[in-house]
């Protein structure tokens, strides 16, 4: 019933016997349709001859309009037999064509032949299509514990402008489990294969529709908008960030979700839902991250090896059908795998596409955000491409970093091709940050040091500004007076240390000549504490102070003048030639005194500094 | 001869003792800057950089909406998707302080040329205000006792649990803030005491500005302002300067608060702000008096006048306040402030201020866990301060008192006494370790004397200098040092321990041990909540406990019947009464209320104790406090709350019994254990066929914490 009403709902091409525009003979036709996943691939190999006089150098591909829609892909190859690797085979240029006295329901694509075909000659090749969203789920709601069917329709007859000879078709499904699938003769079915065909001499644009309805329980994912941003940084990374939008594409969920049959079994009820997906990142990926707007989702694991990093991504909670999603993936690459220099110019040369596998994408935005500074952009892609430009601002940059923007929409896993951004980058360009950053703190410096430098006080003739200018005055005469003193103190020990010389060497001219310098150092410094003396003497905020510094001043001079007596002494007792013990005992009494002096000063010294 | 060329050479950087001071205190504050910050950033190194808890989710969600639709939108913000169907007046209703301080951090920073996700600004707003806090303790100290004190708040301010529980990265709240503007606030105005400077008087008025946009804890500071000049007055403290300092902080500080519209008229019309502006005029009337004691001579005259006065004071004061009363143009105190000073008040009055666990008065363990040694330091400081009193140490003694009072009448409130146990603290600390130092230090001079005298004449002397006249004052000290130090590095490692077990779970992500001693993570809320958001109409209104309503509007992203905010009691009364009702009769509630789905959450599966199950004696309780068909005693058997076998009829057919244990009767939770067995509450439970009629279930997530049902439409009638 259902079936027969899409058979009608398809197309209704008119069978027409129109001319055919060459005499191309399509002597060998195979099809295979793969239906294994929600991606519909077909995949023929066609041998094409010429039977007419002309040379001949395009083939034409016919598509109705219905499918053409969907057709996300399309790839021609030369075949070159079955043992040999397919990408190895020369792609073929194909082209979107609109000959003339053609039905318009189709849409028609031209394939370039190497070279001309003269008469009789023959060519094979293969195309390759990949469709989206061309398997329909029916019914198109059902519940947990329900199946999912999806619905694909096809021709049985290859749809072709040329007369097809012998042509076969076959349909590799999921699983052998088929609901219904239109019978025509020599039909047969293996498995989870259906065999259509041989079929022989149809003449062109010869149409049979058929339909399978089947079990598909693989993962309907679809990515209503994927943004790919892939930020270059010269520091050597490429920061690759994809912010998905998820949607389970199949057969839409209705009724109860009870988490305790998805529980206890889950390929049972909820068999339609995926849980996982599962990304390929290129090798050396780092720092890969998994989140969504409100967090870190904790759900993901990641193993790598020096070939490929995988991760596989459960969304927060399986995914069940019309169920959506919406997530973030990023990871670091290192830049020397992707960025190559090339005449002056450097280009990025990186994947266009999401590394999900078996994930159809509807709308890819992929961002290529280039270095501050970077100029003369020019991209490469291996397809037809919307492409524009703008700009980002992001750490330190004060005009943004260029952005070229490519859009594409119905995107496969076949789409992930190598596209290339040519850019003009100056090295010294890279050093423009660091120095923002050393010129900011150096200013934040330089402004603390003036801050605490300078007067910014706003009366300049307040009472309180004039005490703490004197004060502030007074300190640092007093702190010029402690400068003194200290330096008296080590001349002191200059003195002493040339005592202890004088008792090892027992050279007395040389006693005697530092004695003549600490003489004269310790009189220059005495001239020069006279006007710090006087000053404080007169300045009323000094007042507390004074008498203290006045003590430390005279303690100082006592002090120096024990040292003197001393230092005469011993260097005395050296000239008199006395003995080491009768000197001693001499200064004996001095030294304590000394001592007890030195003392007193020191605490002064201390008092004076904690004011 | 090399060593003095080096000491020459370095003579020029050799410091002087006071620079060397600087130096030493600078470079403390510095690391005690750093180390209030990083102490702070457990969750996010275990976790990641996110939001906490409840109410921060609010806070973080009206952030985004600032720093997005600007300041003049957020202010005008009515807020459709809480409180459907009444809605919510966003700026009127708020202290916009936080959203504010962190959406101009957010436009510093970009205008800077940082470019930060508004996110990340909000996690670290709490930590980052931590750290100014140190320093504000830091001066607060140096103000009311010495900069050693200053320093010895800084570093217990910096990692005391008291106040990290608030103040963890990702904690987004009010308080984050506030306790910086409350401290803030406080030292400003011991400032402007201490000088009388017109300037600082000034400064604490915008202070308490902030503090007023920033958290109602406000009401804290405009009642121990006016009992400080009180108690200074009466203990004839009375100054000029106190005269200068309270009434600029006050009148500017009342007319700057009433900027917020969420206080408005408060201070002029409330009971709880009355106690302020009595102080105000009774400075006046002080100054009169004094002013007339200045002018008379005669003192009989002044005794008898001044008796005059203050009746005649006394008198209209109160006739004032008695015909504001009676009027209603002063508004009574409310139940929040009573159940402050009466901490029975709220569990007999309003059950929903009860219901919430950091309303609880405090334990002692708690006390114990937030504090540790401060605990035993405060009295000693309390000590110090009574031994050296004036205006500033007056002060702390009234804050620490105070607040201490609170922080044992609510959980919650700890938080308001940590700075103040933490500076009187730091006051024991400090001066205990400054005596023994200066005891150490007098030692140690006479042995450096002795040895600088033993390398001028030769090694005679240096023996005997080392000859104690008070070997046990030495020792001692030496002890009682090695004690302090023993005591406050196991403060430290305490306080380490007990943020990083304890105070650093954001709650919404809940980890446990695995069998394996692998960690287990529950990331069931944000399952739940971006289930919501992704597959659910964008109009849809969500039912649940109030607990969950800002979560819900800021993760899920749809509209709350109830939320957080609990400004309307009946609203959520009618809430708990539907989620305590029969099925049917709940169905009519929620049909009135367009309810389209309705959230529970349920730990029976994974034995996490605070969901719905075990809050839902509050939800009876406050249903029932509106609502007298519900009645307490219906839910209990024998005043016992049970879920088994023998639990209330009533009770085993609720909505909420229903809603968390829909099928939980066929699941195995625990091995040797009968089906249905709830591991939160260690029971098989005793209803195990339940079916619902008018509902059914959209989401449980993984784990079975978070169960999402949708309210179906009413059935054709024919």
């Amino acid at each position: 019933m259902e079936i027969s009403r899409f058979g009608l709902l398809v197309f209704t091409i008119a069978i027409l016997a129109s001319p055919a525009i060459s005499d191309l003979v399509l002597s060998k036709v195979d099809r295979r349709i793969y239906l294994t996943s929600q991606i519909v691939r077909i995949s023929s190999s066609l041998k094409v001859e010429n039977g007419g006089p002309e040379m001949v150098s395009e083939v034409l591909l016919a598509f109705p309009e219905l499918q053409a829609k969907k057709l996300a892909y399309l790839m021609a190859t030369q075949h070159e037999g079955k043992g040999k690797a397919k990408n190895s085979a020369a792609a073929l240029p194909v082209e979107v064509a609109s000959p003339k006295d053609m039905p318009p329901a189709l849409t028609f694509y031209s394939v370039s032949l190497p070279k001309g075909l003269a008469e009789g000659d023959s060519f094979t090749f293969d195309v390759l299509a990949v469709y989206t969203h061309a398997l329909q789920p029916i019914p198109e709601q059902i519940t947990q514990a329900d199946i999912q069917l999806v619905v694909y329709q096809e021709s049985a007859y290859y749809l072709s402008p040329y007369v097809v000879k012998v042509q076969s078709l076959s349909i590799k499904l999921p699983d052998s489990r088929i609901e219904s699938y239109t019978k025509l003769e020599n039909t047969k079915i293996h498995g989870s294969e259906i065999k259509y065909g041989p079929y022989e001499n149809l003449p062109a644009f010869s149409y049979s529709p058929i339909v399978v309805h089947f079990e598909s329980n693989e993962p309907f994912a679809v990515a209503q908008e994927l943004v790919r941003e892939i930020e270059v940084s010269h520091w050597g990374n490429v920061q690759v960030t994809e912010h998905y939008k998820l949607v389970h594409g199949g057969a839409r969920s209705k009724g109860e979700f009870s988490r305790l049959d998805f529980q206890a079994r889950p390929n049972l009820r909820g068999a339609s839902a995926f849980r996982y997906l599962v990304a390929n990142l290129p090798p050396r990926a780092h720092s890969v991250y998994y989140r969504d707007e409100i967090g870190n989702i904790s759900t993901s694991h990641l193993w790598g090896d020096s070939k490929k990093t995988e991760l596989l991504i459960e969304p927060r909670y399986p995914m069940f059908g019309g169920w959506k999603t919406a997530f973030t993936v990023g990871y670091g690459l290192p830049l020397q795998d992707f960025l190559y220099k090339l005449e002056g110019k450097r280009f990025l040369n990186i994947t266009f596409s999401s590394p999900m596998v078996e994930l159809i994408i509807d709308t890819l935005i992929v961002k290529v955000v280039l270095p501050e500074g970077s100029s003369d952009i020019s991209v490469s892609a291996p397809f037809p491409v919307k492409q524009w430009q703008e700009a980002k601002i992001s750490h330190l940059d004060i005009d943004g970093r260029p952005v070229v923007v490519l859009e594409k929409t119905n995107v496969v896993p076949e789409h992930n091709q190598y596209f290339q951004v040519y850019y003009k980058f100056n090295k010294l360009s890279m050093l423009r940050e660091p120095l923002m950053l050393i010129s900011g703190f150096f200013f934040l410096f330089v402004a603390c040091i003036v801050y605490m430098h300078a007067d910014i006080s706003i009366s300049k003739s307040s009472a309180s500004y004039l005490a703490k200018q004197q004060w502030e005055e007074v300190q640092g005469a007093i702190q010029q007076v402690q400068n003194i003193i200290s330096r008296c103190l080590t001349t002191h020990d200059k003195l002493e240390a040339s005592l202890r010389d004088l008792s090892r060497t027992g050279d007395v001219q040389a006693c005697k000549a530092a004695r003549k310098a600490a003489d004269g150092l310790l009189k220059e410094l005495s001239k020069e504490l006279k006007p710090l003396l006087t000053f404080l003497h007169s300045s009323p905020s000094a007042a507390q102070i004074l008498p203290k510094v006045e003590e430390l001043v005279a303690k100082e001079r006592e002090l120096q003048e024990k040292v003197m007596a001393k230092h005469s002494t011993v260097v005395d007792g050296y000239e008199k030639k006395s003995g080491a013990r009768d000197i001693e005992n001499r200064v004996a009494l001095q030294q304590q005194k000394l001592t007890a002096l030195r003392q007193e000063v020191d605490d002064l010294l201390e008092f004076i500094d904690d004011i | 001869m090399s060593s003095i060329i080096a000491s020459d050479l370095l003579k020029p950087f050799k410091l002087k003792t006071k620079q060397q001071e600087l130096l030493i205190r600078v470079s403390i504050l510095c690391l005690v800057y750093i180390l209030a910050f990083i102490t702070r950033l457990f969750s996010v190194l275990r976790y990641e950089s996110m939001i906490h808890e409840f109410d921060p989710y609010f806070n973080y969600r009206t952030t985004l909406y600032l720093t997005q639709n600007g300041f003049y939108d957020f202010w005008n913000w009515f807020d459709s998707e809480s409180w459907y169907p009444l809605g919510r007046i966003i700026g009127g209703t708020l202290y916009p302080g936080l959203m504010v301080t962190a959406a101009l951090i957010y436009r510093l920073l970009h205008f800077l040329r940082f470019a930060v996700h508004i996110r990340e600004v909000c996690v670290l707003t709490a930590p980052f205000f931590a750290s100014n806090t140190t320093i504000v303790a830091y001066f607060f100290g140096k103000e009311i006792w010495d900069s050693g004190a200053g320093l010895v708040a800084a570093i217990l301010i910096a990692v005391c649990p008291g106040y990290i529980s608030r103040s963890v990265a990702g904690s987004y709240d009010n308080e984050g803030v506030a306790i910086f503007a409350l401290l803030f606030t406080f030292y400003l105005f011991v400032k402007a005491v201490n000088t009388g400077s017109l300037a600082w008087g000034l400064a604490s008025a915008f202070g308490y500005f902030y503090m007023v946009s920033a958290w109602g804890g406000y009401v804290f500071i405009i009642n121990l302002i006016p009992l400080y000049v009180l108690v200074l007055l009466i203990t004839g403290r009375y100054s000029m300067r106190l005269y200068v300092a309270y009434n600029c902080m006050y009148i500017l500080g009342m007319l700057l608060a009433m900027q917020i519209r969420f206080v408005g008229f408060q201070h002029v019309q409330s009971g709880e702000h009355m106690a302020a502006m009595g102080v105000f005029f009774l400075m006046q009337v002080f100054y009169f008096l004094d002013w007339v004691k200045h002018m008379l001579s005669d003192t009989k005259l002044f005794q008898a006048f001044l008796k005059i006065t203050v009746t005649f004071a006394v008198a209209v004061g109160a006739v004032a306040l008695g015909v504001g009363m009676v009027s209603g143009y002063i508004s009574p105190w409310t139940g929040r402030f009573y159940s402050l000073l009466d901490p029975t008040y709220a569990k007999d009055h309003i059950p929903i201020i009860a219901s919430v666990s950091e309303h609880q008065p405090t334990a002692w363990s708690s006390f114990m866990f937030d504090f540790h040694i401060l605990l035993f330091l405060f009295p000693a400081g309390l000590y110090f301060c009574f031994k050296r009193l004036s205006d500033a140490t007056i002060f702390i003694v009234m804050y620490g008192l105070t607040s201490m009072y609170f922080a044992g009448v609510m959980v919650r409130l700890i938080l308001v006494a940590t700075p103040a146990v933490c500076l009187i603290s730091a006051i024991a600390v400090s001066a205990t370790v400054k005596n023994l130092a200066v005891l150490l230090r007098s030692k140690n001079k006479v042995v450096q004397t002795g040895s600088t005298k033993g390398t001028s004449s030769g090694k005679a002397s240096s023996k005997a200098s080392l000859d104690q006249s008070q070997p046990f004052q030495k020792n001692g000290a030496m002890a009682l040092l090695f004690g302090a130090f023993f005591l406050l590095s196991k403060y430290a490692t305490h306080c380490t321990w007990v943020t990083s077990e304890a105070y650093s779970s954001p709650s919404i992500v809940l980890a446990a041990r695995g069998a394996h001693g692998n960690r287990v993570i529950f990331d069931d809320y944000r399952e739940a909540y971006f289930w919501l958001r992704q597959n659910t109409p964008p109009d849809a209104k969500v039912m649940s406990w109030w607990d969950y309503g800002y979560q819900i509007t800021a993760m899920g992203n749809r509209t709350v019947i109830v939320d957080n905010n609990t400004w309307n009691n009946t609203h959520i009364a009618t809430v708990g009464r539907a989620m305590s009702s029969y099925e049917d009769e709940a169905y009519e509630i929620m049909r009135s209320l367009d309810v389209d789905y309705v959230l529970v959450v349920f730990g029976g599966v994974t034995g996490y104790s605070s969901d719905d199950i075990n809050k839902f004696l509050w939800m009876v309780r406050i249903g029932g406090g509106v609502f007298p068909v519900i009645k307490e005693p219906d839910y209990l058997v024998n005043g016992e709350y049970r879920v088994d076998k023998g639990a209330a009829p009533k009770m085993l057919n609720c909505l909420m019994y229903k809603l968390s244990y829909y099928r939980f009767g066929e699941l195995l939770t625990e091995y040797g254990k009968p089906p249905g067995y709830d591991r939160a509450r260690g029971v098989e439970i005793g209803n195990k066929d339940i079916k619902l009629e008018h509902l059914e279930e959209a989401f449980t997530t993984s784990n079975w914490i978070v169960r999402i049902y949708k309210v179906k439409p009413p059935n054709n009638r024919w």
